[in-house]
Parts: C-alpha cells; sequence; structure tokens
C-alpha cells in the first residue's frame, strides 16, 4: 500500500543526506584549510555552517510532525527515531569542523606557518571522511555490515589521535617549546576529528538500531571484534 | 504453565464451514492487559467471546481445543455459563446500558445472581462505580435513567456493571470505539488502574490505544495468531514481517 | 467528459415526482372523507341515549341497539383473554429461543400464511371445532375463540417484531452479566417489548371487533329477545347486525338510518380501541425513558 507517510519519510531522509553532504564538504574544506592555513577557506567553512544549523532545525521539526502526526510504530518509528540522532550528529560534526577552522585562523594570526608534516594528522582526517561518508552511506542503503564496519574503524581513529598528540608533544612542545603555541592548536585538532569519528560511530549504531531493533550503544562487544584488515 | 490465567490451547472455531480460529494456542497471566489487535474480520472478537462463551448464542458454531481459566477447562459439558460469565465479565463495543436508572443497572448483576440484601447492594454498587471511576459523576443522580449519561459515562457505568459482581477477568470488546477522544482517555486511564484487580483482555481497532494499555499484545491475522509479545517490543521491534507490516499501516 | 443534467431538468423532475405522491395521498384522503361524510351525515339523528342503550323493538325496526354492543364487547374480551397471552408466548418462543432451523422456518411461513387465510374459512373451522366438537354450541364462546384463533397470527407476528426491536445489546449485556436465558427475557427484553406487543394485539382485538364472517355461523344471532346470560348463549354483534339490517331486513330502506347509526358506533368502537393503543404506547414508551 502506498502511504503517506513513506513521502514524508522519503522528504526527510532527503534533507538529511543534503545535510551529510555538507557535513562532509565542510570536513574536507576544514582540512584543506588547514594543510595550507588558507584564512579564507576557513572563514567560509565556518559561514556555511549556518545551513547546516538551519536544516537541523527543519529535519528536527519535520520529524516531530511525523511522530505527532502518523504517530508511527515498529520499522517507522525506528526510522525517525535513527533520523532524528543522525540529524543532531551531523550538525555536532559540522560544529566541530567549525572548531578546526577557528584552529585554523588562530594558527594564521600566529603567523602560522604550518609544522612539519605530522604523519598521522592526514590519515585521521581521511578516516574521519571515511567514516562520515560510510555511516551514512549505511543508513542510505540499510547496509548493517557496512555500519559494524564503521563502527570497528573507530578504534583505529583513537590510535591515530593517540600517536598525533604524541608525536606534537614529544618533538614540538617538549624538545621545542618556541613552538607550543602552534602545537597546542594541532593538539585540539586532533581531538576535533577524532571526535568526528565518534559522531560517526554514534550514527553507525543508530543505523544499527533502526535496521535490526538492537542497541549496540556502549556494548560493543556484540561485534565481531576483528580489527579491520584493510587500510584506507 | 500455572502462570497464565487464562490458557488456550490448539483452539479451533468454526462458524458453519468456515474455519475463524485456527489452531490458536496462547496463555493471558494475571492482573495484566493483554489486547487483541489485527485486521476487521480476522478473529480477535470471536476469539474474546470464546472467554465468556458468548459464542454459544450463535447457532451453527463449533469448537475444538481447549479452553482454561483459572485451571478450568471452560468448554466441558459440566460448566455452568452462567457461572462461567459470572466470573468472566464483559464490555461491549457500543455502550449498553440497560434503560433503567443508574442504580439498577449496577444492581442487575447482583439482583439476578439472586442478592437480596439491599444494604450489601448498596454497597456493592458504590464500590463498583467507585471503581469504574464513575462515582463522583453520578452519586447525587443515582436514580436518574442511565440512558441520560454521556456515551463515555455510559461505558464506564456498564464496566461498573460488569465490576460489581466481581469477576475475575473483563473482556472488553472494543470499548472506545463509540466513545471520544476524552471519555477514551478516561477509560483507558480505568482500564489501567483496573489491572490491579482482575485480569484484562481488550480486543481493539486502535492500535495506539493498544500500545498505551496494554502489557502483551496479540497480532491475529485470519483466524491465526502471528505474533504474541510485550506490547514495547511488538510496537518497536516486532519479530515478524506481517506484523510489521499490519502496525505500521502498510495494509489492512 | 460526463455530462451533468442541468438543475432545471433535475428541479422539475422532483416536482412531478412530489406532485404524484401528493395527487396518491389526497386521493386515500378523499376516499376515506367521503366515507365518514356519508356515514355521519346519514346517522347523525339516529345516535341518542336510547339508541344505545336500548334493545330493538318492533322488528328490529325501532330501538335501540345495546345487545349489539355487548355482544361485540363480551366476544372482543373472549378473543383477547384467548389471544393474547398464546399469542404473544408464542412469539416469545418463536423470537428467543426456537433457533434459525428448518422447523421454525416452517412454522414463521405457516403463520404468515395463516394471517391469509379469508375470515370465513375461520368461521367454518369454528364451527367444526368449538361448535360441534367440543360442543360449546353456537354461542358468545364459540365465536369469541374463533375470533381469536382469527386473530393469533396478526398478534404473533406483531409481537414478534416487538421482540426484534428490543437492541440485542440488552440481551447480552444481562447474559454476560451472568443471567439466565429466561432472567434476560423476564427482566431485560419483555419490559421493553410489552409496549409494541400490547398495540400490536389490541390492532388485532380492532380488526376482529369488526368481523363477520367467523362469527356468523359460530354463535351470533339474528335477533335476540334480551342480553346474554351466560358465554354458552347466543348473542347479537355490531357488524352481523349492519350486515342484517342493510341486506336481510325486510323493510331496507325503513331501517336503513338504524344501519347507519350502527356503522358509526361500530367504527367508534374500532377507533377508541386504536386510539388507547396509541395512548398506552405512548405512556409505556415514555415511562421507559424516565
Amino acid at each position: 500500500m502506498e502511504r503517506h507517510l513513506d513521502d514524508e519519510l522519503q522528504k526527510l531522509k532527503g534533507n538529511l543526506l543534503k545535510m551529510a553532504s555538507l557535513t562532509e564538504r565542510a570536513i574536507h574544506d576544514s582540512f584543506e584549510a588547514l594543510k595550507s592555513v588558507n584564512k579564507e577557506l576557513a572563514e567560509e567553512v565556518i559561514e556555511r555552517d549556518e545551513q547546516v544549523d538551519d536544516l537541523e532545525i527543519d529535519n528536527e521539526e519535520h520529524a516531530i510532525e511525523l511522530l505527532a502526526l502518523f504517530q508511527p510504530m515498529a520499522k517507522d518509528l525506528r526510522f525517525i527515531v535513527t533520523a532524528m540522532h543522525i540529524n543532531s550528529e551531523l550538525e555536532l560534526i559540522a560544529d566541530l569542523t567549525v572548531n578546526i577552522c577557528q584552529r585554523v585562523l588562530e594558527l594564521s594570526e600566529k603567523g602560522g606557518a604550518l609544522l612539519t608534516p605530522i604523519n598521522d594528522l592526514p590519515p585521521l582526517a581521511d578516516n574521519a571522511k571515511w567514516m562520515v561518508k560510510n555511516a551514512i552511506d549505511a543508513f542510505v542503503s540499510h547496509d548493517e555490515p557496512l555500519a559494524e564496519k564503521v563502527i570497528l574503524f573507530d578504534e583505529k581513529s583513537n590510535k591515530f589521535r593517540n600517536s598525533v598528540m604524541e608525536c606534537l608533544v614529544q618533538d614540538f612542545m617538549v624538545k621545542d617549546g618556541k613552538t607550543a603555541p602552534r602545537a597546542v592548536p594541532l593538539i585540539l585538532v586532533a581531538r576535533d576529528l577524532e571526535r568526528i569519528c565518534d559522531r560517526a560511530t554514534y550514527i553507525a549504531e543508530e543505523v544499527i538500531y533502526m535496521i535490526q531493533a538492537r542497541m549496540i550503544r556502549h556494548h560493543r562487544e556484540i561485534l565481531n571484534q576483528d580489527p579491520p584488515a584493510e587500510s584506507l | 504453565m500455572s502462570q497464565n490465567f487464562i490458557a488456550i490451547d490448539g483452539f479451533n472455531f468454526y462458524y458453519g464451514q468456515s474455519k475463524c480460529l485456527k489452531n490458536i494456542t496462547l496463555g493471558i497471566a494475571p492482573k495484566e492487559v493483554t489486547s487483541i489487535i489485527g485486521p476487521s474480520g480476522c478473529g480477535k472478537s470471536t476469539l474474546l467471546r470464546c472467554f465468556n462463551r458468548m459464542n454459544d448464542l450463535i447457532p451453527n458454531t463449533r469448537i475444538e481445543g481447549t479452553i482454561h481459566i483459572d485451571g478450568q477447562n471452560i468448554y466441558t459439558p459440566d460448566v455452568d455459563v452462567v457461572d462461567l460469565r459470572r466470573k468472566v465479565g464483559m464490555v461491549f463495543q457500543r455502550p449498553n446500558p440497560f434503560p433503567k436508572s443508574i442504580f439498577e443497572n449496577v444492581a442487575y448483576g447482583l439482583r439476578i445472581n439472586g442478592v437480596k440484601n439491599k444494604e450489601f447492594i448498596a454497597e456493592k454498587i458504590e464500590q463498583g462505580l467507585i471503581n469504574a471511576g464513575l462515582w463522583n459523576e453520578v452519586k447525587d443522580r443515582l436514580h436518574e435513567n442511565a440512558l441520560r449519561l454521556s456515551g463515555g459515562q455510559q461505558q464506564r457505568l456498564c464496566v461498573a456493571r460488569a465490576l460489581a459482581i466481581e469477576p475475575e477477568v473483563v473482556l472488553m470488546d472494543e470499548p472506545a470505539s463509540a466513545l471520544d477522544p476524552i471519555a477514551t482517555a478516561k477509560l483507558e486511564e480505568l482500564i489501567v488502574e483496573l489491572k490491579k484487580k482482575y485480569t484484562i483482555v481488550i480486543v481493539t481497532h486502535n492500535m495506539q490505544q493498544a500500545a498505551r494499555i496494554s502489557d502483551i499484545t496479540v497480532f491475529l491475522m485470519q483466524g491465526e495468531l502471528i505474533e504474541r509479545g510485550k506490547t514495547s517490543e511488538i510496537f518497536t521491534r516486532p519479530t515478524k514481517k506481517i506484523t510489521e507490516e499490519y502496525i505500521t499501516g502498510r495494509f489492512g | 467528459m460526463k455530462s451533468y443534467k442541468k438543475a432545471q431538468t433535475k428541479f422539475l423532475e422532483q416536482v412531478v415526482g412530489f406532485g404524484f405522491l401528493r395527487l396518491c395521498m389526497l386521493i386515500i384522503l378523499g376516499i376515506l372523507s367521503v366515507i365518514f361524510f356519508d356515514i355521519i351525515s346519514k346517522s347523525w339523528g339516529v345516535i341518542t341515549w336510547e339508541f344505545l342503550t336500548q334493545s330493538p323493538r318492533n322488528g328490529m325496526a325501532e330501538g335501540g341497539i345495546l345487545p349489539t354492543i355487548v355482544g361485540t364487547v363480551l366476544i372482543t374480551i373472549i378473543t383477547a383473554i384467548f389471544s393474547v397471552p398464546l399469542g404473544m408466548g408464542c412469539a416469545i418462543y418463536l423470537n428467543e429461543y426456537a433457533g434459525t432451523g428448518k422447523l421454525t422456518r416452517l412454522i414463521r411461513i405457516s403463520i404468515r400464511n395463516l394471517s391469509g387465510v379469508p375470515s370465513i374459512v375461520y368461521g367454518l373451522f369454528g364451527v367444526a371445532l368449538f361448535v360441534e366438537a367440543m360442543h360449546f354450541g353456537t354461542c358468545i364462546l364459540s365465536a369469541g375463540l374463533t375470533l381469536g384463533l382469527m386473530t393469533l397470527p396478526w398478534t404473533i407476528t406483531a409481537s414478534e417484531e416487538a421482540l426484534k426491536g428490543v437492541p440485542m445489546s440488552y440481551r447480552e449485556g444481562s447474559l454476560a452479566l451472568g443471567a439466565t436465558q429466561w432472567q434476560s427475557i423476564r427482566t431485560n427484553v419483555l419490559p421493553y417489548a410489552i409496549p409494541g406487543m400490547l398495540t400490536g394485539t389490541i390492532l388485532g382485538l380492532a380488526r376482529a371487533a369488526g368481523e363477520t364472517a367467523p362469527i356468523l355461523f359460530t354463535g351470533a344471532a339474528f335477533a335476540l329477545p334480551g342480553l346474554p346470560k351466560s358465554l354458552f348463549d347466543q348473542f347479537m354483534a355490531m357488524p352481523y347486525h349492519l350486515y342484517i339490517m342493510s341486506t336481510q331486513h325486510h323493510a331496507i330502506e325503513i331501517v336503513r338510518p338504524i344501519a347507519y347509526g350502527t356503522a358509526l358506533v361500530l367504527i367508534l368502537v374500532v377507533f377508541l380501541m386504536n386510539l388507547s393503543a396509541i395512548v398506552l404506547r405512548y405512556h409505556l414508551r415514555k415511562s421507559r425513558q424516565e
């Protein structure tokens, strides 16, 4: 049976995807801005965040309306609840990219030529991008294995962040105190990137709830704990 | 299982040649609200009416299998249907107060069961009306005709009437389908309240209602029991695809 | 594209349709008023206190019609005593107890058919059963019972309709409270069916009061000197009297006013019975709703 609710759910999904693409672009651009300490690009990303904020509010209102008007059950209910979670997670991710861009502005004020390449920072950024993209893909295509994979990649992001921080602290703060002011923003960037990975993990968990109606948050041991074999 | 107050086992119900209930096996726990949901004509009312043998009134019907209530098979020949119905009360789809006074409506069940003591009757009536949440609304006009009450009050009067003879089970056949939303809300509050004392089985078309008030939900389709489970699980994560499709309104 | 009728055409159709229905009603009303006007105008002078309280005199060419009134009232009472309880009981059985089997259907069909049997046939049956076989002779009792038989199908059908009018929910409601079927019928069906049963029955009785054929052979007399003294006496009755006065009397022209007077009284008696049925129903309904 064709349902009016289905149209509405599609609309909600479409708006979420719009938001996801904006967010992914923000992650990408913020990191690009960081690499070249590009003040203009950073400002642009910060400005664009408003669109995400607006979309978040629209989506949330839409979802609440659907709950009130259709009183959905089962699958529909889980879809809407998941959509609401993903909606706020994406908004948080966008905010984290704004944080990164503010670090870029800070760096550019501090005369901020980029520090010598830190090997782990680009992989961390790539990891974040990959996780967000695939968490959303899993949501769109109801792909449970993909969602599980995303969750397992969270481990990796923690390792990346730890090694970035260790490197920054050891090489640019302890060994050479002068570079410390420019190392601190990078530590914060590493933390933000890792947080993006956390949010993507939450999204993936929600997707699994939506598909399977089981809550795996805080119970990741349910998943197969093989560390992801393939590299990015 | 001993913890089931009502135990239906391999139950078939025939109306003429057609099989309306197919091999139903189901346990209903005491002092809980169990909802039976399903599309029109799925046999949910028929099943409900088997619990107090109201279907006996319909000619050309036949059953197979057993229904035990409180350990007693209600379909053996030595069962007194009148006794059974006193134990298993029923509230119908449309409020059906008798065109008598409010007092006499509630007294009816006591009187036909031979109670003569006036004080006892008055006490039971008050209790019944209090339990049905109607006492405060009608205590000053007990001798008015019950038909003057609003639809919602009439339905709660029917609940009071059923409660006055102290049943153990209360069956409700779409009790709110003729009521407005506010009367429905009051009735639902009442049902949740009543489960402290009674085992309640309710048939409803309204899935939100089943979700709001019941502990256990049973889904019937075309005379077959498709799924039985905790209401909270049935409405968020049913195990059968067909249940999911029904409760999300994809058919029916 | 569908083509719709013009509003004007539709309006015209409605005017014609209602016009036709109104005409039907007017024709009936016209016939009725002609009958009433005829009877009343020709009998107006005849109806006096003497007419109602005296016996016929002088070869029925003078005097009143008291014995016929008494006779009609008596046989109607016998009819009522016989057919009301029997008819109601039968209706209760058929509607409440007898299932929907073939036998019940057969009984029902028979009853429907009986109500269509010509009244003269009942008269003959009455002679055979009450007068001859049961040795009551031609008398009030035989005539009353014969009329009772004739009204039974009416009483049963009307009572059954009244019982059908009691909502199923009253029965279910009381059964679900642990009432036996008889308790349910007695306390929760009959009280609400009785107004309808009574009105139907009274209408049947009113019809019986006006019948001639069934009493023709079973007890009605051409003329009697006085009032009947027991149920086993013959009697005079208004419809039969009317028949005699208008066709059998040796001086029809002279007694015509008496015939018209009798007709008016008969109509009034029947009318009063119908009216009482209406009043009774109204009061019982009202008391039920209080």
